[in-house]
């Protein structure tokens, strides 16, 4: 028994909000912009929400803070921080809580302004003092260990990590939404300026503003407020390490075995997926998920993802919205991959809509490889 | 009673390179106060300073400011950590080199770095 209730919670509504650059908003007006409008794709308002989720940039109490500016009165609280995984962890909890009926309403958001207000990726947590004085670039140069030990070990090349890109890229040019749409070569991408070897900075995520909401309902009452509920088959999370001197293993991340448990909720496996959005903060990311998930044999990853295999009218598609690389990175964006999958099921995804989508595979990552969380979400003829 | 960072600074301030190992004859780093798992005690004891380069990467500065390599190093008592290998120009450190502790003063502070060991 695995105990999680399998299509018997789904989402109902999906937004996002202020992609991009987003001048004169705080983080918590666009999270509150974006759930309003996933509220209304529900047909529900604040006052319905009774339990909220959230975990913003800087402010460690947004539990609090989000549920005063929306004027909610939530049962139930969760401000859990794993990092950008920390979204599927709270879908994960939702549908929980949704299922016992503790709650009937359950409100998912994010928003950043870190590209207006600083610029940079927002720190959100300490670093380790047996790291620090070393002087590592905080995320980059910890994926950068794990980049550098997986080409070692299987001969994964900086061409095939572009390949990554690239497919990003072109996913990005489908969606009007995204930020970076502009043409994009592997050459272009292996002779970018190197940050922390071997990831140039075309190996890495956008640094920009946006928001994103998820709201959920016990699957009942789904079809009452939605059309087309995006049911919740599975959702499972795992930890591995905070620091990258401690994960066991630099080539092998903690969706092993995530991924191997939403896999058993759902009762399907990695062949079974139509459409596969990963958190790529950095190329390497979506290697290693591809991997760990059962899209391919470990160590494969690099020459899977060749040939434009995961980008539009590859065998797989992956990361459809352009990921973390090409549509946006608002410093976390573990929720934005649960709506792109929602977009996706509803078929409401435009020139990158994947035919035929029934079932689609959330990853996202928090910290350095160190939180994993896989979530499998299906239409109704999945359940 | 075992202080983790406090203990930690102060053996590199005394020029020594100390591990934490519990009953089990398991070594822990980063330091702490129980072994990870167990929450067996901790003692402290000196480390070989041998280990080999598991991954590295070289971080790149803006000029003048130079690049530096951050490197992951395998302890022989296998314990894993962070740290610089110097010595080597930080592009020519490969993984797999064999490296030896030495404690340096940085920031007027002590920093444990790794050089390459004496063929």
């Amino acid at each position: 028994m695995n105990g999680f209730p399998r299509g018997r919670t789904a989402i109902v509504g999906a937004a996002t909000f202020g992609i991009g650059r987003s001048p004169g908003f705080e983080a918590v007006d666009l999270a509150a912009h974006a759930s309003l409008l996933a509220l209304a794709d529900a047909g529900l308002r604040p006052a319905d929400v009774d339990a909220v989720f959230i975990a913003q940039p800087q402010d460690t109490l947004a539990g609090l803070s989000f549920s005063q500016y929306l004027g909610l009165r939530p049962k139930i609280t969760d401000n859990n921080r794993s990092g950008g995984s920390a979204f599927l962890l709270h879908l994960e909890h939702a549908a929980l809580a949704l299922d016992a009926g503790l709650c009937d309403v359950a409100l998912v958001a994010y928003g950043s302004n870190q590209a207006t207000a600083s610029g940079a990726l927002v720190q959100t947590s300490l670093s380790s003092p047996y790291e620090a004085p070393y002087r590592p670039l905080r995320p980059i140069s910890s994926y950068a260990l794990a980049a550098a030990r997986h080409m070692h070990r299987y001969g994964t090349s900086k061409r095939q990590l572009a390949e990554v890109a690239v497919a990003a890229r072109r996913w990005a040019q489908l969606n009007p939404e995204a930020v970076a749409r502009d043409e994009l070569s592997l050459e272009q991408v292996v002779g970018a300026r190197l940050v922390s070897d071997p990831l140039g900075v075309r190996d890495c995520c956008l640094v920009t503003d946006g928001a994103a909401a998820i709201v959920l309902t016990r699957a009942e009452r789904a079809r009452d407020l939605h059309a087309r509920p995006a049911y919740v088959l599975a959702a499972a999370a795992a930890t591995t390490h905070a620091d990258i001197s401690s994960m066991p293993d630099l080539t092998v991340t903690g969706a092993v075995e995530s991924g191997a448990r939403a896999y058993a909720q759902a009762g399907v496996g990695a062949a079974d997926i139509d459409v596969v959005q990963v958190y790529d903060a950095f190329t390497i990311n979506t290697i290693l998920f591809l991997e760990d998930l059962g899209f391919c044999a470990k160590g494969e990853g690099g020459a899977f993802v060749e040939g434009g295999r995961i980008a539009p009218g590859g065998a797989l598609p992956v990361n459809t919205s352009g990921g973390g690389l090409s549509y946006c990175h608002p410093g976390m964006f573990g929720l934005f991959t649960l709506v792109e999958s929602v977009r996706q099921l509803r078929g409401d995804a435009g020139a990158r809509q994947v035919a035929g989508a029934e079932l689609a595979l959330a990853h996202a990552n928090g910290g350095v490889l160190s939180s994993q969380a896989t979530a499998i979400l299906g239409t109704a003829a999945t359940l | 009673m075992v202080q983790p960072e406090l203990d930690h600074r102060r053996f590199l301030a005394e020029g020594r390179f100390m591990l934490q190992r519990a009953p089990s004859g398991r070594f822990v780093h980063p330091p702490r106060i129980a072994e990870p798992g167990s929450g067996d005690t901790l003692d402290w004891v000196a480390a070989d300073g041998r280990g080999t380069v598991h991954s590295v990467t070289v971080v790149r500065s803006k000029p003048p400011a130079a690049n530096y390599n951050v490197a992951l190093i395998d302890l022989v008592e296998g314990v894993r950590l962070m740290s610089r290998v110097d010595g080597i120009a930080p592009e020519a450190v490969q993984i797999g080199l064999a490296v030896v502790a030495k404690i340096v003063v940085e920031n007027d502070a002590p920093l444990l770095v790794f050089v390459p060991q004496a063929p």
